[in-house]
């Protein structure tokens, strides 16, 4: 710490100075150039959100169909439709980006820094979504949208059996969403090996910072698998190649492979940021650090570490030898070990803790009953005959959404809840939200949990009627009734947060005495997020005074860092001041980027050679407009601050 | 078909020993839920001095640490154990039959319905049908699984779990009903449009009765004798349907829709999805696109007078 001198900021010029530096200028041009990560924070939450409606609304028009048995409201054509476009807006426009957006809002003003390690490329990974997130459904526009499942086994989804654009704009879809996926996550793991405070060694973390990391690595490792498999089936499509065509020595079994070995590691990048959240959340409210930090951050690694081998638990049906799907029985069950003691630590968090029910808390609390539900319709799955039996029933179903409405949703509503004071500078409605807690566990537990008896009543999945008689009617019934209860919740959310815009009550820098760094500036944060860069030194800088921590961290004194958009770099581990990093300035390039690449894949879908081709020229000038020399970019006065004993960065 | 064709009232040999497994672990997985919502509710509403104390302290309390350790870990790994011991003791008992197979069926799965051939020692003794499988109680039976176009699964739940049909590749599982009865069969992985809509039958009965089906399926068909249906049977050829359906006994040597031999002795038509009725029989024959949109058998305009023959005809192919 010797090498940064501390500076107090005086009065109110230095703060002046860095908003001017900061702040991204108002109007169109500001908004379409911005690299803030609140802004893109906010913009992924919102826009995941509203594909989490339109996702709802497809499921809803679904259990519409399904309430009664011999029901045609629905075409074939439009429910197989309505399922994939479902699974492919939850678990690809839904479920990463919302943690996403809680992620890239939060971790600077968690770990006390300006911006994230890549700004531009957090902008990038965001507009390359959206355009994704639109590309996918401008299907619905010609009426094609993907209709093979979400995850599309060939060779139905092949040209003999699929010639429409239903599974182009699909295949086409995901690897452009590929690249906003993995330019997101590499600046995950920027920031979080380079971007703490000073002082703040990776035993200080928030947890979501360690679920993030963990998901990010996951997905630069597997989500390759997934490009490959539809680029592959892009060209067995449209190049006549043969890579899963079995007449001509192809494999329609790789197609599995490459999907699950990509797939069951997605489940866990959508689930441990959120893991991390509701580690973060629970001890604000229990009024006590977390019981078993090193195991919590450990079991996230473990779990992405076990859950690359168990891919080969979505094909025990496939005919397999039994010693191979033994081993990966075995990993299957094993992983639930790294979730045991994650629910122990919180356990014993809340006993030994004073919880305090307020309703982030209560989404916790559901939280856990539902991931432990989760878990253990999983470990029934794990086991080989017995999956045999539930493979592709309704069990499966109620399997997959307990873990993605248990582990995802729920941690994220109790997150909005705890965090939107932040982003807004006024609270959510206590009386409001009991009654969306409420609302929201009993829809999940009565849309999902006689999902379970459906499918052990042998009732498969996917199917778009089904006859009645055969002891489905009732729980079916019953889960279209859970299904309205959980939509009034997610309604009167939506509502009590338009509510809040104007009548919530202001929320102040820390409305929960909650212990981490983004509580500790204003609400909303200004632009700089910090005005000095603060030194920590303990996990939970605003408790430590009660917690008796000593040396106690500094929060009002640091380097201001006024000369330009600037950062304390620190290494990786222990958080020592190795570098002051130059941020860069708001860009359009990262937007014009974003259009070139949806261009190309707009012609890729249509099978439009020139056109992407000219897309492709696009996209080389794209990024040699966003590579040119630091001189072509606005003009920067040379640092003169007292702060100056690290070395210069060049722009990230 | 009596019910629901649940996993847990098997009535073969194979899924009522997983639907053993199936109970164990559905019990297991109870008792965890309640012991681990029981903890939360304890701890949640355990009396404590004072609720609005912040409790403080610098250093875990060792006996958390404990809570972890034993609770997540070790007490898991045990109950794991055991899961995982029950699941490979199972998979052993069910990957191949007790006995050795006293017949063997092999089925292919179509969009959207199912092909069944008993293969005989010649051809004449081979017998092809459709969406209808008939098995003896008492003996096991090897099934063989392929498919003609995409991945489908076979699954009737109350006598075996599944296995998929995938392209290039045969499977092979075995069933024994312990009980006669008729039992629904599924396909349980997506194949596209009209996934909903390709199940089947199995019948299970005495092996004297299955012995008789067989050699009865066996038998070409028998030219129909009244005049009516002799018509049908010209119909029958001069419309499209002897493009793709096939009749032993006849010229009709279509092979691209199931073999109507013996239609009228099956229980359903259209894969499952109406019972085998002549009224139901004409709809589908008419216009079994609107009762199954997507398929690949066109309506067929029979004129309302020639209708009736046809019908009359099919009716005959017992």
């Amino acid at each position: 710490m010797a090498t940064v001198v501390a500076e107090t900021a005086e009065a109110d010029a230095p703060v002046a100075t860095l908003d001017r530096i900061w702040r991204t200028p108002p109007g169109l041009l500001g908004t379409l150039t911005s690299v803030d990560h609140k802004t893109i924070g906010i913009r992924y939450l919102v826009t995941a959100f509203a594909f989490l409606l339109v996702g709802g609304l497809e499921a809803g028009a679904m259990r519409a169909q399904l309430t009664h048995g011999d029901t045609h409201w629905l075409s074939p054509e439009a429910y197989n439709q309505f399922f994939t476009m479902h699974g492919v807006t939850m678990l690809f426009l839904y479920a990463s980006p919302v943690l996403s957006g809680f992620s890239n809002y939060l971790w600077p003003l968690m770990i006390g820094a300006r911006d994230m390690a890549y700004p531009r490329v957090n902008a990038l990974s965001y507009w390359t979504y959206l355009l994704a997130g639109l590309l996918i459904y401008a299907s619905v526009l010609v009426g094609q949208s993907p209709d093979g499942g979400w995850f599309a086994y060939v060779p139905m989804t092949g040209a003999t059996y699929s010639p429409g654009l239903n599974i182009d704009f699909y295949t086409v879809g995901l690897t452009f969403l590929g690249f906003s996926t993995t330019v997101g996550a590499v600046n995950f793991i920027g920031t979080f090996f380079c971007m703490k405070a000073p002082g703040m060694s990776v035993n200080r973390l928030p947890v979501i910072l360690w679920g993030t990391l963990s998901s990010s690595i996951a997905a630069v490792v597997f989500v390759p698998a997934l490009t490959v498999a539809c680029v592959l089936l892009y060209l067995d499509r449209h190049v006549h190649t043969h890579f899963f065509d079995a007449a001509n020595g192809g494999q329609p079994m790789l197609w599995q492979h490459l999907f699950w070995i990509f797939g069951h590691p997605w489940v866990y990048i959508v689930v441990l940021p959120a893991i991390g959240i509701a580690s973060d959340i629970i001890p604000t409210f229990c009024r006590r650090p977390l019981a078993g930090y090193t195991f919590v951050t450990l079991s996230t690694i473990a779990t992405i570490m076990l859950g690359s081998g168990v891919w080969v638990h979505h094909m025990f049906a496939t005919g397999l030898p039994q010693m191979s799907t033994s081993f990966f029985s075995a990993a299957s069950m094993t992983i639930s070990l790294t979730s045991g003691v994650s629910v122990f630590a919180w356990l014993a968090t809340i006993w030994h803790g004073r919880p305090q029910f307020r309703v982030p808390f209560l989404f916790m609390c559901g939280f856990i009953i539902l991931f432990v539900i989760g878990g253990v319709n999983g470990v029934m799955t794990a086991s080989v005959p017995f999956d045999q039996q539930l493979h592709d029933s309704y069990f499966v179903v109620a399997h997959l959404h307990y873990v993605l409405v248990g582990i995802n949703v729920f941690p994220v509503m109790g997150a909005f809840y705890y965090w939107i004071p932040k982003m807004t500078g006024r609270m959510l409605s206590e009386r409001i939200g009991r009654w969306v807690f409420w609302l929201m566990f009993i829809g999940a537990n009565l849309t999902f949990f006689p999902m379970h008896i459906t499918g052990m009543l042998g009732m498969p999945r996917r199917v778009y009627t089904y006859a009645s008689g055969l002891g489905w009617d009732t729980s079916n019934l019953l889960i279209t009734i859970g299904a309205a209860t959980f939509a009034a919740s997610i309604l009167l959310f939506l509502f009590d947060v338009v509510r809040s815009r104007s009548v919530g009550p202001i929320a102040g820098d820390n409305p929960w005495d909650a212990p981490t760094l983004e509580w500790s500036v204003s609400s909303p944060p200004p632009p700089y997020n910090f005005a000095v860069i603060p030194t920590v030194r303990s996990p939970y800088p605003l408790w430590e005074s009660r917690l008796g921590e000593r040396p106690a961290s500094v929060l009002d004194a640091g380097p201001v860092l006024a000369d330009g958009r600037e950062t304390v770099g620190t290494d990786a581990l222990d958080g020592e001041p190795v570098a002051i990093l130059r941020m860069p300035e708001d860009s359009p390039w990262p937007l014009l980027l974003a259009i070139a690449l949806a261009w190309v894949s707009l012609a890729l879908v249509f099978s439009a050679w020139t056109w992407s081709l000219i897309g492709v020229a696009l996209t080389v000038a794209s990024i040699i407009g966003w590579l040119a020399p630091a001189a072509m970019q606005p003009a920067r006065a040379e640092p003169t601050g007292s702060d100056r004993r690290l070395p210069m960065t060049s722009d990230a | 078909m009596n019910g629901s064709p649940s996993i847990f009232s098997p009535a073969g040999v194979g899924a009522g020993q997983i639907a053993s497994l199936g109970w164990l672990l559905t019990i297991i997985a109870a008792a965890i839920v309640v012991i681990i919502g029981g903890l939360l509710i304890a701890a949640l509403l355990r009396p404590r001095p004072d609720r609005s104390t912040d409790v403080m302290r610098g250093a875990e309390p060792a006996v958390a640490t404990r809570w972890i350790i034993i609770g997540g870990l070790v007490v898991p790994a045990f109950i794991l154990l055991g899961a995982f011991v029950a699941t490979v003791l199972t998979g052993r008992a069910v990957a191949s039959p007790p006995t050795p197979p006293v017949a063997t069926i092999e089925v292919t799965a179509h969009r959207w319905w199912w092909e069944i051939r008993y293969r005989g020692a010649t051809a004449d003794l081979t017998v092809l049908t459709a969406n209808e499988i008939h098995v003896p109680v008492g003996g096991a039976v090897r099934i063989d699984l392929s498919s003609a176009d995409v991945i489908h699964s076979f699954w009737v739940p109350q006598l075996a779990a599944k296995t998929d049909l995938i392209p290039g590749q045969t499977n092979t599982m075995w069933i024994e009903a312990r009980a006669a009865g008729v039992y629904r069969g599924e396909c349980a992985e997506y194949c596209g449009l009209q996934h909903a809509q390709m199940n089947f039958v199995v019948v299970a009965e005495s092996p004297a009765a299955f012995q008789a089906w067989l050699a009865h399926q066996r038998e070409p068909a028998s030219p129909p004798t009244d005049s009516l249906a002799r018509l049908g049977q010209a119909g029958f050829a001069g419309h499209q349907c002897a493009v793709c359906h096939a009749i032993a006994g006849t010229d009709n040597l279509g092979r691209i829709g199931p073999d109507l031999t013996h239609l009228a002795s099956r229980r359903m038509i259209g894969a499952g999805l109406l019972d085998n009725t002549p009224a139901n029989l004409e709809r589908w024959v008419v216009d079994a696109p609107s009762l199954k949109p997507g398929i690949g058998m066109p309506a067929e305009p029979i004129p309302l007078a020639g209708r009736a023959a046809v019908i009359a005809y099919l009716e005959t192919l017992r």
